[in-house]
């Protein structure tokens, strides 16, 4: 074995010990500990209530379309502020490049209102 | 150097201490963790609650005693705080509430009407937890001072330290539960 190798063995011993003890408590506390489970200490936990219905059904994605837009667009006015920053030393190259940037999302922009995405009812 | 001797620490349990070593029963370890980190749950429903708020805030400080974190779902809680009037409209939630702790649980009755009804000698009114659930500790009081709702988690304490960790699976406390109709 090299020197080299020789040096990762006080890591290696730390991870298994690492790993070891959150394993082996898990494992322990799991048979020491008193257990007990019946049909109603396994239900869901509402507070006491009957629970009624399941949670897994589906639901509409409307609010996470408008979030996710927002995102996109709030991303590219976050790009404009160094730009805003650094207006005059960037100059004529500068406004070109932004400009770019901008109509690409702008496109995007005006297929997000063709397709009538943030249109709520 | 003057606030640290303040700080009292939990004593040792009784065992053998040697060069580098200490032995001692195991119960009686697992009754010193079990004691000193008993995360409570509150079951709030009138003015024993609002002491319980005095009890948890800085100046009584039940964090003090371990019990810092106050659990809102019973998976996590060790001891359920039963603060204030239970209707019989109330008493089955309550009763859920308990079935969904985990083992091993402890229940502290607060105030008169947790304990026995107090003044509400109505057929509205449950008189007393222990109609319901099995409670290991009853403060007295309407409503209890937070002195007297810490005197009885010390209480709890002794009882939760004086375990025997072979308590839960003995018939004893099945029959204490199938009394209560618990499974």
């Amino acid at each position: 074995m090299q020197a080299s190798q020789q040096d990762l063995i006080p890591i290696i011993m730390q991870i298994l010990l690492a790993v070891g003890f959150v394993g082996g408590t898990i494992l322990i506390s799991n048979l020491l500990g008193p257990k007990r489970s019946s049909a109603n200490k396994d239900k869901s936990f509402e507070c006491g209530i009957e629970s009624v219905g399941n949670a897994r059904i589906p639901f509409s994605v409307k609010y996470f379309l408008v979030a996710i837009l927002f995102v996109l667009f709030d991303v590219e006015v976050i790009f404009m502020y160094p730009w805003a920053v650094n207006f005059k030393e960037m100059g004529v190259d500068g406004l070109l490049k932004m400009g770019v940037f901008m109509i690409l999302l702008l496109i995007g922009f005006f297929y997000v209102i063709k397709k009538k995405a943030l249109v709520w009812e | 150097m003057e606030n640290v001797s303040k700080t009292k620490m939990v004593e040792a349990p009784e065992g053998i201490a040697g060069e580098g070593f200490f032995a001692t029963r195991f119960d009686s370890v697992i009754g010193l963790a079990r004691a000193n980190s008993l995360w409570p749950l509150p079951f709030a429903t009138s003015c024993c609650g609002i002491e319980f708020m005095a009890t948890m805030a800085s100046h009584y400080d039940l964090a003090r005693f371990g019990s810092e974190r106050v659990s809102f779902s019973p998976r996590q809680a060790d001891m359920l705080l039963v603060m204030g009037t239970i209707s019989k409209k109330m008493a089955p939630i309550l009763r859920q509430v308990y079935e969904q702790m985990s083992e091993p649980r402890w229940v502290i009755a607060v105030g008169a009407c947790a304990s026995s009804g107090g003044i509400f000698d109505t057929y509205s009114v449950l008189q007393g937890i222990d109609k319901v659930i099995p409670v290991d500790v009853y403060v007295p009081g309407c409503p209890p001072r937070p002195e007297q709702i810490v005197d009885g988690v010390m209480h709890l304490q002794e009882l939760v330290k004086n375990e025997s960790s072979r308590r839960r699976n003995s018939d004893e406390y099945k029959e204490l539960l199938a009394s209560y109709n618990i499974e």
